[in-house]
């Protein structure tokens, strides 16, 4: 197997993006990355495309091909193009795909991008669209929501362990804090541990600021072998892990509903692959779709004992400056959501960072940095190591 | 709601009205919702069709004030896992009032109206729990 460089990158503007279309925001990155890369089209062997629900949220299946045709690389050249789907990770998985092929020895230069248009359905018909990364048929169908089944999750996790509804909201403030600094985030607005709890109930006990929102956007990184990303770039980023990992699909089936256990079993696999642990980790993206979702990842990801996410938090040991930085992007919460780009997008925050481009938010000395993914309310997850150093 | 086409809902009622699950006799484990293959012994495994006793605890619970598409006219409305005494966890609704629901609590099956296809269309039914 060869080793795997991210050597170009493009996020667009994540937000409410009323003037652009599915196809101008995934064209917008993917060319981005291609021209940060220096690659030309036709040097080009293959693209994975990570994209959740094409079919609810614009009414367009058959992405791939859709965007190969909208970048120029379907016409004359006529580039592989594959779509990815594992609900909420699938940009990170689009990217593990990528990495596969490359190290594969199959496909040298590879795209591998993500991308969502989630304002162009009204937010009811959004949530009900997001709901289908649950089990539809018994958990939607007794009025499950999202926010419902990550808030079942909050409640025991406050049970077992004394978390609180502070601890939790200091998640979003520090996530805003960072996504102030992020010339991509949705939301650049300050929030306090007050304008949370004060803020309305969605799910009893995460209110609305506990909540990542509704966002359009698309990210892109190209993909190539480790021995000639130095012909395309000063500072490629190496791939030191990709794992995935499933576990069932409804919440009420997990061993123990505050665990993740995709996540801890992803996270093992990439500590193995890269012959790393969670000391070794200098910084990481996790998936923050809720407040709980972060306080849960960073204890299944080894950063925190279980139980004590929300102590860590509010201790200030996950903000930049502190002993792990987590979300130095905005997450989830400040940056925004496009569920099929958010895999891609936690990458290149990260080679932002190691490449030391990371202006207002970089983290000083930053080497190695880590992705976390997770699709539905737990059933993938889907973890990257990268490095600065092979 | 989430409007299920007929067939969808129609294939899964006996389920939903009676709390009829699964166990496999190998193993000795209880599945509701129903599984067709036994995780654990996947191949090997003997499925036979099993009604529950629709006594269970509260595992974990939250109150929904934004409702799921359907359900607008519900809330709040307390949203549960449910460990029936056999084994298995579900997700159902837990009919009382918000204030009182509590983990550990005790509960029992009653058969209700999940929700409507519009004013004309299919009224869909199921298993909520009440304290018991």
């Amino acid at each position: 197997m060869r080793d795997v460089a991210i050597i170009g990158v493009k996020n667009t503007k994540f937000g409410e993006l009323w003037d652009r279309s599915f196809r101008d925001v995934v064209v917008e990155a993917g060319v981005g990355a291609v021209s940060d890369a220096g690659v030309v089209g036709d040097k080009i062997d293959a693209m994975f495309v990570g994209n959740m629900s094409g079919g609810q949220f614009v009414e367009q299946e058959h992405i791939g091909a859709l965007i190969a045709d909208y970048s120029g690389l379907a016409k004359d050249i006529h580039v592989p193009s594959t779509r990815v789907e594992a609900a909420c990770a699938s940009g990170g998985l689009a990217l593990r795909q990528g990495i596969y092929s490359v190290a594969s020895g199959m496909d040298d230069i590879v795209i591998a991008a993500g991308a969502e248009k989630m304002t162009d359905v009204p937010s009811a018909k959004a949530s009900s669209a997001l709901a289908a990364a649950a089990d539809r048929e018994w958990e939607g169908i007794m009025g499950a929501t999202f926010p419902g089944l990550y808030a079942m999750i909050a409640k025991m996790h406050m049970h077992k362990y004394g978390t609180t509804s502070e601890q939790l909201a200091e998640v979003a403030v520090k996530n805003h804090f960072n996504g102030q600094h992020n010339p991509i985030a949705q939301y650049k607005s300050q929030i306090t541990v007050e304008s949370v709890l004060k803020s309305i109930m969605v799910a009893d006990p995460l209110h609305i600021f506990d909540c990542s929102p509704i966002t359009d956007g698309a990210s892109a990184v190209v993909l190539a072998p480790a021995d000639v990303a130095h012909e395309y770039t000063d500072t490629p980023i190496y791939i030191k892990a990709t794992a995935q990992a499933s576990d069932t699909i409804a919440l009420h089936d997990r061993r123990d509903i505050t665990t993740l256990d995709a996540s801890v079993v992803a996270g093992r696999r990439a500590y193995e692959m890269a012959k790393m642990g969670p000391k070794d980790i200098q910084l990481v993206e996790v998936h923050d779709c809720f407040t709980i979702a972060e306080i849960c990842a960073i204890e299944d990801l080894g950063f925190a004992k279980k139980g004590e996410g929300g102590i860590v938090t509010q201790n200030g040991e996950t903000a930049i400056g502190g002993r792990i930085p987590v979300n130095t992007s905005g997450g989830l919460k400040s940056c925004g959501h496009p569920v099929g780009a958010t895999g891609v997008k936690q990458a290149i925050e990260i080679v932002e960072q190691l490449r030391g481009e990371a202006g207002k938010r970089q983290v000083d000395g930053a080497e190695i940095g880590m992705t976390h993914n997770v699709g539905g309310s737990g059933a993938t997850a889907v973890v990257h190591i990268l490095s600065r150093n092979r | 709601m989430i409007i299920m086409s007929v067939p969808r809902f129609w294939r899964k009622q006996v389920a939903r009205y009676n709390l009829v699950g699964t166990h496999c006799k190998k193993c000795d484990e209880y599945f509701y919702p129903p599984r067709n293959m036994c995780p654990a012994c996947r191949r090997e495994g003997e499925i036979e069709d099993y009604k529950f006793s629709g006594k269970g605890e509260v595992v974990t619970y939250t109150v929904i004030h934004a409702a799921a598409e359907g359900f607008e006219n519900q809330t709040p409305y307390v949203l549960g896992i449910i460990k029936l005494e056999e084994g298995p966890s579900l997700t159902s609704q837990i009919i009382c009032k918000p204030e009182t629901v509590q983990m550990g609590m005790k509960v029992k099956p009653v058969f209700r109206k999940l929700g409507q296809d519009g004013e004309q269309g299919m009224i869909y039914y199921g298993t909520k729990f009440v304290p018991e």
